[in-house]
């Protein structure tokens, strides 16, 4: 009777599925420095609806990266919380996978090794049905060739498609991206947002993605959202309505894009002047 | 097959060179052997099974100690490495024991346990222990965070996050360790079996004890070289193509 528990197939594995819808109610983080505690994040509420895809942006230090940290789970804000398709966040999950901003691939196992890692810690799938997820990805990301190259063989670009397709491979409903091609040179830059597009569009997922570039939120995000630092708190929200997929160096996109940094830059004033 | 040549021509010169002050008479004969006493030695032990033995019985003792010695200290340098505990009290004593030359050990050895095998066992274990245990933590406390950080999000923890993240990641320094391991334990063998004679089998390094004995010099040197060609042996077929698997995966350069 041991067989009584139902494998679930490649096929179904790689169905879309629904994404979840975030909330994130109250956030409030501190941190302990040298010269006494920093309040990282103040009372920040945000709603995420399913499938959307949303940017932070913010000036580095303005707890933009804490909040995507505690909404992987991988920190505990010390007071609020974040729901996930109305569930607490109580920790670390799979339904909420991370592609950090240098490539946290691994080493010591090649390409396929890396997509597979959390296809192994699925249950109920058969070895077969996993490498045909893994394959997948990796034929969704164009890396098909490189299946058995050494991590360090690739170059960066190529590096954060691997950590691309893990991520997307163990099929999560949220993506939460922290500076992920900050990286990469300019080139690599503008083919990864034809792709991210793209896959988002495909296998539609709620993304939360953490930049400081202003452009390149205006091209990826629903929504963009502008983070103020010290302490942290989210200070102004533009939606972007734009056809896509989007082109970075279009018109339309730099004057959403002039419109954002405007409003960041006098923010950077105003606590220069604070600061005085 | 240009590098093997030179490396053959090096060690020829060597042995030419060594002939060529045999000739002088310099010193004498009796402590400096020519080349060609030191094979006929050699042919000798060779052929009445005498060296075969010896060598034997030398890897038993190494091999049963350095594996006790890396079962214990892979373990003991998780904890150390995992609980601030275990780093304050076995962390330091290990960093104390390892400085400690390993043929310190045998004088307590032979008050403990007397001319036997243990004795020599565990000098073997005291000197591959602490490095083992010290290159462990290192390893561990090298991982990047980011690592198990990653694999946390991908549902990673306990049991799976030490066997799938954290030892792989820590994979090459554990690996440095073990062949410094290895070497340590080599040195403490040799001088257990120079200083503990017991009946319970000839090693090498009784042969060369013995060959000091009887003032025996192409016996000593023939059994030094020996003892040199084991460890670079052990060298060559353990470590380095486990060396090599490490620098092509991680993309270090290769030495």
């Amino acid at each position: 009777m041991r067989r009584a528990v139902r494998r679930s197939s490649a096929t179904e594995e790689l169905e879309v599925i629904p994404p979840s819808k975030l909330a994130i109610d109250n956030v409030s983080k501190n941190f302990q420095s040298a010269s006494g505690p920093v309040l990282a994040l103040d009372r920040v509420s945000l709603n995420v609806a399913e499938g959307e895809f949303v940017c932070l942006v913010g000036a580095s230090g303005c707890g933009k990266t804490t909040l995507l940290n505690i909404i992987a789970g991988l920190e505990k804000p010390d007071s609020g919380r974040v729901l996930a398709d109305g569930k607490p966040v109580t920790g670390p999950g799979r339904e909420r996978l991370v592609m950090f901003q240098e490539p946290a691939l691994f080493p010591w196992l090649d390409v396929f090794g890396n997509v597979l890692f959390g296809l192994k810690l699925k249950p109920n799938l058969t070895n077969k049905d996993r490498c045909d997820v893994a394959k997948y990805y990796l034929e969704l990301v164009g890396l098909s060739r490189f299946e058995h190259a050494n991590i360090h063989e690739l170059s960066g670009g190529m590096k954060q498609r691997v950590s691309l397709a893990r991520a997307l491979a163990p099929n999560p409903r949220v993506l939460l991206m922290d500076e992920p091609f900050a990286a990469l040179d300019a080139l690599t830059r503008e083919q990864l947002y034809g792709d991210i597009q793209e896959i988002w569009k495909t296998r539609r997922k709620t993304i939360v993605f953490v930049t400081h570039n202003v452009r390149e939120a205006a091209c990826l995000g629903d929504r963009v959202l502008l983070f103020s630092p010290h302490p942290g708190r989210v200070q102004e929200e533009f939606t972007v309505e734009l056809p896509r997929p989007r082109d970075i160096n279009s018109v339309d996109l730099a004057t959403h894009a002039t419109r954002i940094t405007k409003a960041l830059k006098s923010l950077g004033q105003a606590e220069a002047i604070a600061a005085k | 097959m240009k590098r093997f040549l030179l490396a053959a021509a090096f060690f020829a010169v060597l042995v030419l060179l060594w002939e060529a002050a045999y000739r002088t008479k310099f010193w004498s004969p009796v402590l400096l052997p020519s080349p060609r006493q030191v094979v006929t030695y050699l042919e000798g032990v060779a052929a009445d099974g005498t060296l075969f033995k010896a060598t034997v019985i030398t890897m038993r003792r190494l091999l049963v100690g350095y594996l006790i010695g890396l079962v214990m200290g892979l373990p003991l340098g998780l904890l150390t490495a995992r609980w601030k505990l275990f780093h304050d009290t076995i962390g330091t004593l290990a960093l104390g024991l390892q400085t400690l030359p390993s043929v310190c050990w045998v004088p307590l050895a032979l008050l403990w346990f007397g001319q036997t095998e243990a004795a020599m066992l565990f000098v073997v274990v005291m000197g591959t222990l602490w490095s083992v245990v010290i290159a462990t933590e290192t390893g561990v406390r090298n991982v990047p965070p980011i690592y198990r950080r990653a694999a946390l999000t991908m549902g990673s923890k306990r049991l799976h996050m030490w066997f799938k993240v954290i030892l792989p990641a820590a994979l090459p320094f554990i690996v440095s360790g073990m062949k410094q391991g290895w070497a340590f334990a080599w040195r403490s063998l040799m001088a257990a079996e120079i200083f503990v004679t017991i009946l319970s089998g000839f090693g090498l390094g009784q042969l060369l004890h013995y060959g000091r004995e009887l003032s025996a010099m192409e016996q000593v040197i023939g059994i030094m070289i020996v003892i040199i060609v084991i460890g670079l042996l052990a060298d060559k077929i353990f470590f380095s193509p486990v060396e090599r698997f490490l620098h092509r995966r991680w993309g270090t350069s290769q030495a």
